[in-house]
């Protein structure tokens, strides 16, 4: 019996329609992680976040609440909850996250951004108008909350006058590029991930790490959006060694993430079965999505490491700071 | 079975719902992470036959899906299964888990 399904949908629905989130987070949470970068507001390009990697804590701290649900008759509470949540902001209560849980993820953000700097593209960003772009709506049929969600986004990015968005996951991407142009009409926005936006630009390594991994990559990044060789070639010419898991590129494996919410242990035993064949190849493992980074992460073992890709190419492409 | 011609209207076959050169080879159930519990030709099937109470019945079955895209990346047939799944989403939560509005 899976978590009580009508309830948790309903309370992402209101969420969504009423505070603009799946998780609706406080500003700071969602844009926090500029500090000290001076990103300048607004732009013609912009970084956009979609907020996804601000939510994964959020996301992570709900999952494990919900996991004690499922398989017991909580269809009253989960009803009770969901008419609560349409007064007041239930997730800070019911998915509290630590200061360190969200800087971890925070600092992925710095890493993209760093990137894109050294690599000398000129972005800005949107600040309080870095909406969620409503990807968990739209995967679950939610299509009215989405379409209003997504008209929001495209609202936002037209009033700053963007015409090109560069991403940070595989979501967000997929949302904006492939779906939004079906949903609103006249959506047109230029859209690429940093990762594409880094290998477009053929940049040479600072330093070659010399370090082997094993790649994960995301369902959405390479059955939905073609981002294959884009992470490898910037790993490759940072001196990294991927080691190709069994089932990756086109035919990769779920890491279960999108269950996480209504079938959190069917999502367990996917993640599970995904980090053995990864770890079978490297105990290293680099990811391309904050969603599976946490997925994964919450079910590897002691000695097996899953982190971003964007980990390793700050140390490659962006150089050290000298110490005062 | 009684065919529900509204269920059928809902689900816009040929457009947004597009099944119907499924050829029932299993490739999708032999793939999915998930296994047998996750049967999209099974699916597919009673949709198309307008078999409403058939897909309602599967409901968490439709939620149970990944939209990991592995089954249709090696469908012979080039069915879209998951975006049949998520159509089939939309109509579930409307008439099953009654949320039209959301």
């Amino acid at each position: 019996m899976p978590v009580p399904i009508a309830s948790t949908l309903g309370m992402l629905g209101d969420n969504l329609r009423k505070r603009k989130s799946a998780l609706p987070l406080r500003r700071r949470a969602v844009t926090g992680w500029t500090h000290g970068l001076d990103i300048p507001r607004g732009g013609e390009t912009v970084l956009y976040t979609g907020q996804m990697w601000q939510m994964v804590p959020a996301i992570d701290a709900m999952s494990r609440q919900l996991a004690k649900y499922e398989g017991r008759s909580s269809a009253r509470l989960f009803s009770v909850a969901r008419s609560m949540n349409k007064v007041l902001n239930l997730t800070p209560f019911l998915a509290r996250t630590s200061a360190r849980e969200r800087a971890a993820f925070d600092e992925r953000l710095r890493n993209i951004a760093k990137l894109l700097k050294a690599a000398q593209v000129p972005f800005g960003y949107l600040y309080e108008d870095d909406l969620y772009a409503g990807g968990l709506a739209h995967d679950e049929g939610l299509d009215e909350a989405f379409r209003v969600q997504a008209q929001r986004v495209a609202d936002a990015l037209r009033r700053h006058g963007v015409r090109r968005v560069i991403t940070v996951d595989p979501h967000t991407t997929n949302m904006l590029r492939s779906v939004y142009p079906t949903v609103v009409p006249g959506f047109d926005v230029q859209v690429k991930s940093y990762l594409e936006v880094l290998a477009e630009r053929r940049l040479s390594a600072t330093t070659k790490l010399g370090e082997t991994v094993t790649f994960h990559d995301s369902c959405v990044y390479a059955r939905y959006e073609g981002v294959l060789e884009e992470p490898r070639s910037l790993m490759k010419e940072g001196g990294i060694t991927v080691l190709e898991p069994e089932m990756s590129g086109k035919l990769t494996f779920c890491c279960g993430g999108p269950l996480e919410s209504l079938f959190p242990g069917k999502s367990a035993e996917i993640a599970s079965r995904r980090v053995g064949q990864l770890s079978a190849v490297s105990k290293r493992v680099v990811t391309a999505c904050p969603l599976c980074m946490a997925n994964l992460k919450r079910v590897a073992p002691a000695g097996v490491t899953i982190e971003d890709v964007s980990d390793y190419l700050v140390k490659a492409y962006c150089p050290t700071p000298v110490p005062a | 079975m009684k065919v529900d011609t509204e269920f059928l209207s809902a689900l816009k076959l040929g457009g947004e719902f597009d099944a119907r050169m499924c050829i029932n080879c299993g490739t999708c159930t032999a793939l999915c992470p998930l296994g047998v519990e996750l049967m999209p030709r099974r699916l597919f099937r009673y949709a198309l036959l307008g078999n409403r109470d058939a897909v309602l019945g599967e409901a968490e079955t439709i939620f149970s899906c990944l939209l990991c895209r592995l089954c249709e990346a090696n469908c012979p047939a080039g069915i879209h299964i998951a975006e049949n799944v998520r159509t089939l989403r939309t109509v579930v939560n409307r008439d099953v888990y009654g949320l039209a509005e959301a």
